[in-house]
């Protein structure tokens, strides 16, 4: 039995994961700068693809003047200048990269106004409703799930099951529309079918015209946030860890809060984040249904135009809502799994 | 190693009785997982409840804490605890027993403690949520808990994850929380699986310690003889949902009277002497498929008719030894010593076929084997042991080509093999065959099993059309597989015919060396003699050359010449297996030997 007793000391003696190495404040900062970093070679990229997508890719001016381009001369060299196309790629796409990081991101071709002062309202908006919308999309999303999963089997989760299938697999426009016509048309007259934003003023200021949009984004989204955190609860709860919580003698409300829900909100947050990100170039048809004055309806009217200058950076401000909340999301779940939380810090 | 208490606590009241306890399906009425069971625990007393894999010993388990898995349900009988029945409980007032009164300590308590909470908060848990103590008290019994298993109580240790802790430290956090609210009664479901024995040793000691002074009636849940012959007061031996036979320690392991019993103990590898290891023919049935009448009827040597027909009750063959069996009375007695085996003489003369010279694996920056150095001969098996990070197999992988970062000189018959497999030629590559660890993995379930055994044959050039069905037919015989499962997918098989399909895979390619990496150790252990039986078989009659890996020194007694003994990825100590066991010369050796649970 000696050798038994050297071997349990040699195990006291052998702390598997003893903190070492940098400080963990140090540790935090080298792995977000590298991640910053990324993020940053990310959106490179993508505005490299953006200005040859739009910039490179056929003659600007003959997109936005179409037929015009041949008859009025005055008009096209005035915006081969504004564009200035006579200058190589190369110093084009310099030029705009060094605008945009700089808060000048050019002017519209279509009305002659600075693109920052065209689309900061419009972004504004935009950020509104998404925002709203994930302030209601997050709790109602994991009480759902877990009320489902706590079901699981039942006629309870059957239903709800049921419905969230039919939710997810309506476009949202459609959602919108019969939204429209319960509240607003048909059915009801309880709330406005439309923003109606005079003088520029913020949506926000008649809270009433934000419900039926934001309640069509809950409803596009929500669904598959549900379903995925449902499916990921489920495995959790199979969990032996869970099966021991739940001999141990812990009450079934507290295994699903403290044992269940802990482990399974990593992949909720990833989902809610791609979701968001979504939402960010998403909510076109959204705001174009509801006349909601957002960046969505700003960019398809671009597009139709050939604003370049406006679709670009409106491309541009999509992307980086995807890196950044993506960013996020990457941060929040190694924050809540503590085996990746240390093994930055250690 | 021995630690079963020596004072007799049968003369106490059982605390806790399990009578005609019976679980059932519940989309399968009439199918029972376990039928029948009746056991008593009395305080102090550990009793070991044995069985393989489907046998519904877990079942039973958690039973005792009134839980069922997802799709079982208990149907009848009780679990008295202090002589009320819990099962008559509604849910809330079991649920406030569990942990109390009666405390589970889960298979795999890595995977049981919630890997986002910190230890210190898991073990109090419970007590918090019971209002027991104030925070101080519990902070200070959770220290107390800790001390108790040998572990630190300072406030570093207390703040870590789950994920922080060694194999056995978890394993003692969990016994910790399992004793904490001093329970009355501690199920323990194969706690010890999957680590290595001078861990095993420590944690089975922890728990017996803890169940000693505090009074605590335990049922050891297993598959693993070995180590319930170490700790248990009295053994129940499980088989299809029954208990077919409960004894004192002693009178199971000494006069074993089932004949279910007497094959699983001649199934075991011992430690201290070499053994003739059988298998038990078929395999264990699902519940559903369970035949009536006895239900070990159709795989027992000793059955007559009258078996299959008529239900055995129990019968006591000596006072607190009951079996399920007809003939208990004309079976005859039962020797360790029958099952006993001449340990292998190395002859003098080696025709060394594999040449392992100063071999050194990477893993990235990482060296994780350092300068090893052993041959293996014709016809001889070699037991590469270690424990856990030993590097015992990354050595089988290097030599079997599947892993190429390594340097040294691995000659095979007379030329120098290359790193890795693709840049061997073909020759060398048939010449070699690798067996893996589990064969749930290791077969690809969209082919049949003619169609992996036949590939090799393809692949080498060795046979085809129907000279390659016959010679699919004659290795399935080889591996003791009827013909008619080669045209069936590996998914309808148990794992032990899967480790056959493997094996016969390997001899398919006609090899002279066969690298066995860990092949028996996910598989029972009646299932796990048959295939040292036909390795055996293999090895004597077609002059194979083995390298065997494992962490089981008992099994290398059984079938290995040479053992080669590595710890950190060096080697040890190598040398006959007889010298090396009965004559270790280094301390580690002995150390593995001390912890081994040994059965005499």
């Amino acid at each position: 039995m000696a050798a038994t007793e050297a071997t349990l000391d040699a195990q006291k003696s052998a702390p598997p994961a003893a903190p070492a190495g940098r400080s963990p404040v140090a540790a935090w900062s080298l792995w977000l700068a590298r991640r910053l970093g990324l993020a940053a070679l990310t959106l490179w990229l993508v505005s490299v693809l953006v200005f040859l997508a739009t910039a490179a890719l056929g003659d600007p001016v003959r997109a936005i003047l179409g037929k015009e381009a041949e008859t009025s001369q005055g008009r096209a060299n005035q915006i081969r200048e504004q564009l200035h196309l006579d200058d190589s790629l190369w110093d084009r796409y310099w030029h705009w990269l060094g605008g945009l990081l700089t808060g000048d991101p050019g002017t519209s071709v279509a009305n002659g106004l600075p693109v920052s002062e065209l689309i900061s309202d419009r972004v504004l908006n935009s950020a509104v409703l998404v925002a709203a919308a994930a302030v209601i999309i997050i709790p109602v999303s994991f009480g759902v799930a877990l009320l489902s999963a706590r079901l699981r089997g039942r006629k309870g989760d059957t239903a709800i099951q049921v419905v969230l299938l039919t939710l997810a697999g309506l476009p949202e426009f459609i959602v919108g529309i019969v939204l429209v016509a319960v509240f607003s048309t048909v059915v009801f007259h309880a709330l406005p079918a439309v923003t109606i934003s005079a003088g520029g003023e913020a949506p926000w200021t008649q809270p009433a015209s934000m419900i039926l949009p934001v309640l069509t984004l809950v409803i596009a989204v929500a669904p598959y946030v549900i379903r995925i955190m449902r499916s990921t609860l489920l495995e959790v709860l199979d969990s032996d860890y869970v099966e021991l919580a739940r001999l141990k003698g812990v009450p079934e409300k507290v295994v699903l809060r403290r044992h269940a829900l802990r482990n399974a909100i990593v992949p909720g947050i990833q989902v809610i984040a791609l979701q968001l990100a979504w939402l960010a170039g998403g909510i076109v048809i959204v705001e174009y249904l509801f006349s909601y004055p957002g960046m969505g309806a700003s960019l398809v009217d671009s597009v139709r135009n050939s604003d370049i200058p406006m679709v670009q950076v409106l491309a541009m401000i999509i992307a980086a809502v995807y890196v950044i909340v993506n960013l996020v999301a990457d941060v929040l779940s190694i924050l809540f799994t503590p085996r990746e939380r240390t093994a930055i810090s250690s | 190693m021995t630690l079963t208490t020596e004072e007799n606590t049968t003369d106490l009241a059982p605390v806790c009785t399990v009578r005609g306890l019976r679980v059932g399906l519940t989309h399968r009425p009439g199918v029972d997982v376990v039928d029948g069971i009746e056991l008593a625990l009395r305080p102090g007393e550990v009793v070991g409840l044995v069985g393989e894999s489907g046998s519904g010993k877990t079942t039973v388990g958690t039973a005792m804490l009134g839980h069922t898995r997802t799709g079982a349900e208990i149907e009848s009988g009780a679990v008295e605890l202090e002589g009320n029945d819990i099962l008559g409980l509604a849910p809330d007032e079991i649920r406030l027993l569990r942990g109390e009164e009666v405390a589970y300590m889960p298979q795999d308590p890595a995977a049981a403690l919630n890997p986002s909470i910190r230890i210190g908060r898991q073990i109090v848990e419970l007590l918090e949520l019971r209002g027991i103590d104030t925070a101080e008290g519990r902070l200070a019994r959770a220290r107390e808990g800790l001390r108790e298993v040998a572990l630190p109580d300072d406030d570093e240790f207390l703040g870590r994850y789950p994920h922080q802790l060694s194999g056995g430290q978890v394993q003692r956090v969990a016994l910790a929380m399992a004793f904490l609210p001093r329970p009355k009664v501690l199920v323990l479901d194969e706690p010890t699986t999957g680590l290595d024995v001078t861990t095993q040793t420590m944690v089975l000691e922890t728990m017996h310690r803890l169940c000693e002074t505090h009074g605590v009636a335990a049922l050891y849940v297993t598959h693993d003889l070995a180590v319930i012959g170490n700790i248990a007061d009295r053994v129940a031996v499980m088989y299809a949902g029954r208990i077919i036979e409960l004894g004192r320690r002693e009178q199971v392991f000494e006069a074993p009277t089932h004949p279910y019993t007497r094959a699983l103990l001649d199934a075991i590898p011992h430690v201290s002497q070499a053994r003739r290891l059988t298998g038990i023919p078929g395999s264990t049935p699902a519940p559903g498929r369970r035949p009536g009448g006895c239900r070990f009827h159709d795989r027992c040597a000793f059955a007559t008719p009258a078996c299959g027909e008529q239900e055995p009750a129990p019968v006591e063959v000596a006072p607190g030894h009951e079996v399920r069996c007809l003939r208990t009375g004309e079976i005859g007695s039962w020797d360790i010593n029958l099952g006993r085996a001449v340990d292998r003489e190395v002859p003098a003369e080696r025709e060394v076929i594999l040449s392992v010279t100063g071999l050194d694996v990477s893993y990235g920056r990482t060296q994780v084997v350092h300068d090893v150095s052993f041959d293996l001969a014709r016809g001889e098996c070699v037991a590469l042991v270690g424990e856990s990070g030993s590097g015992k197999t990354t050595i089988s992988r290097s030599i079997g080509g599947l892993h190429r970062q390594w340097t040294g000189s691995v000659v095979f018959d007379g030329h120098e093999l290359a790193g890795s497999a693709r840049r061997r030629p073909v020759e060398d590559r048939k010449r070699i065959q690798y067996i893996f660890q589990n064969p749930y993995m290791s077969l690809n379930p969209r082919h049949t099993v003619g169609e992996i055994v036949r590939r090799p044959m393809e692949l080498f050039g060795l046979a085809k059309g129907k000279k390659a069905t016959a010679r699919v037919e004659e290795l399935l015989d080889a591996v003791a597989l009827a013909p008619s499962v080669m045209s069936l997918r590996t998914d309808s098989l148990s794992g032990g015919e899967r480790q056959r399909v493997a094996i016969a895979r390997a001899l398919a390619a006609q090899p002279e060396i066969l690298v066995c990496d860990e092949i028996t150790s996910a598989l029972d252990v009646s299932v796990q003699g048959a295939i040292v039986e036909l390795l055996e078989r293999l090895r004597t009659q077609r002059g194979i050359s083995m390298l065997f890996v494992t962490h089981n020194l008992a099994l290398v007694r059984s079938i290995a010449d040479r053992v080669d003994i590595l710890q950190g990825g060096r080697l040890v100590e190598s040398g006959p297996v007889v010298r090396v066991m009965e004559d270790p010369q280094q301390d580690y050796t002995r150390t593995l030997l001390d912890n081994t649970p040994r059965i005499d």
